[in-house]
């Protein structure tokens, strides 16, 4: 049945669905995980970054990007996706910059690459991003996380968890969350809800931090979070 | 004669004890010739921010409509207001789009800022290169006067009446020693809570 509304990416089928874009979801849940979390004083996004061989040079590969000083992506999906949004962030984040001299807020450029990505959801040849955004931004005094979804959905939360095992990622974060959380219990949580989920030895090269706060966003080194890991181990 | 000489203006705006005020005069004219006498060149952009726009009446209106629709397009759209820097800045760029055609008005803006209730004034040429100060600042035809009158008259620390009192004096001397400024002045004192706008009577000749 789903196959006759699969010619278009702009036809909806009988039961009000857009089919590719339900398949745009199952890549990002089919992606590897990554997962955010708000504190009181910051935010924390951290993702797995698992290698299809020992042989690959893992400092060429990064998931956890910064758009700005204060704000900071990660995904779950196509990575080649990633990048193409990342560049259009950073180039809508500077031209705020340019035209206020303040730094866009968190909320105005999560609308803006909603709306991008809305569009790859009903223009011709084109096909929607395989990928779901986390965005770590503080503003104003205060953090910020949106997801951001191929539809061009965006929702802020407390925590949440994108990619494979997602589920079990949000049920743990239920538990764990509060919201008295500080920045450095938050990256204890987001830590262990990735090694809920992780296949193997997890290191501080096959998992990525990143943090924003009032000092600006930043990755962790991979030092930092050796730290973190030992501490838990 | 510089167009931007062509219609007459004359704005000052300055700082006092937590409050701003600026004021102008009322003329239009065509060079020498007078065709209104109460012409506005200060809007009230948003509550407490004040944008004063001496120069071509013209582009007086144009770059005050162009900057409310921005202006307002942005708070729609964030829900929240702008600070009175970033709204500089939002006059810088549009004044520098236009680099090699330039709007002819030198903007004057002054406010306080929603949140913190800091005052804050700044000024820039027709092409958008900004210039914030934090005692006074002048634009128009008189400008020489207008700087003269500043210089003696203004002192830190003004409480709003007093700044009223020294901001109306200023404006009014200016004008009288300028032929293509004056005609009446309208100035608009900005406290943490209320907006006072006064018109002051002058020579008419």
């Amino acid at each position: 049945m789903s196959e006759r509304y699969n010619f278009s990416i702009t036809t909806f089928s009988p039961s009000g669905k857009l089919m590719q874009i339900e398949y745009a979801l199952m890549a990002v849940e089919a992606g590897a995980p990554s997962v955010g979390i708000k504190a009181s004083n910051g935010v924390v996004i951290a993702a797995e970054k698992k290698h299809k061989s020992i042989l690959s040079d893992e400092s060429s590969v990064s998931k956890v990007e910064p758009i700005n000083n204060y704000t900071g992506f990660v995904y779950s999906g196509m990575g080649p996706d990633f990048r193409l949004l990342v560049s259009r962030a950073r180039k809508i984040a500077e031209e705020y910059y340019l035209t206020y001299h303040e730094p866009i807020p968190t909320p105005r450029l999560v609308q803006q690459i909603g709306f991008s990505m809305q569009q790859y959801s009903h223009s011709r040849q084109v096909r929607p991003f395989g990928v779901s955004l986390l965005v770590a931004g503080w503003n104003q005094g205060r953090p910020y996380l949106f997801q951001c979804d191929p539809s061009g959905a965006y929702f802020p939360w407390k925590a949440t968890a994108l990619g494979k095992n997602y589920i079990n990622g949000k049920t743990f974060l239920e538990k764990r969350y509060s919201d008295e959380l500080e920045l450095e219990d938050a990256i204890h949580n987001a830590i262990l809800t990735l090694k809920e989920s992780f296949d193997g030895k997890m290191t501080e090269y096959n998992i990525e931090i990143g943090i924003s706060n009032k000092d600006g966003f930043r990755k962790l080194t991979p030092e930092e979070i050796k730290d973190y890991l030992s501490a838990i181990l | 004669m510089s167009i931007l000489e062509y219609n007459g203006s004359a704005i000052i705006a300055m700082i006092g004890k937590h409050c701003v005020a600026i004021a102008s005069d009322k003329r239009l004219g065509i060079q020498a010739q007078t065709i209104s006498t109460d012409f506005r060149k200060v809007f009230e952009v948003n509550s407490g921010l004040f944008l004063g726009l001496p120069g071509l009446a013209t582009d007086v209106s144009t770059v005050e409509r162009t900057l409310q629709y921005r202006l307002n397009l942005l708070q729609l759209r964030e829900s929240r207001l702008l600070t009175p820097r970033s709204f500089m800045y939002m006059v810088s760029s549009l004044l520098y789009e236009r680099r090699f055609g330039p709007y002819f008005v030198e903007p004057v803006i002054a406010g306080l800022d929603q949140e913190s209730y800091q005052p804050f004034i700044a000024t820039m040429d027709l092409i958008g290169c900004p210039m914030e100060k934090n005692d006074f600042v002048v634009s128009g035809t008189c400008s020489e006067q207008m700087y003269g009158m500043c210089e003696s008259l203004w002192k830190p620390n003004l409480e709003p009446l007093e700044l009223f009192e020294i901001i109306s004096q200023a404006l009014l001397n200016s004008v009288d020693r300028d032929a293509l400024s004056g005609w009446g002045g309208i100035v608009h004192v900005v406290e943490k809570d209320r907006v006072t706008t006064k018109h002051l009577r002058a020579r008419m000749d």
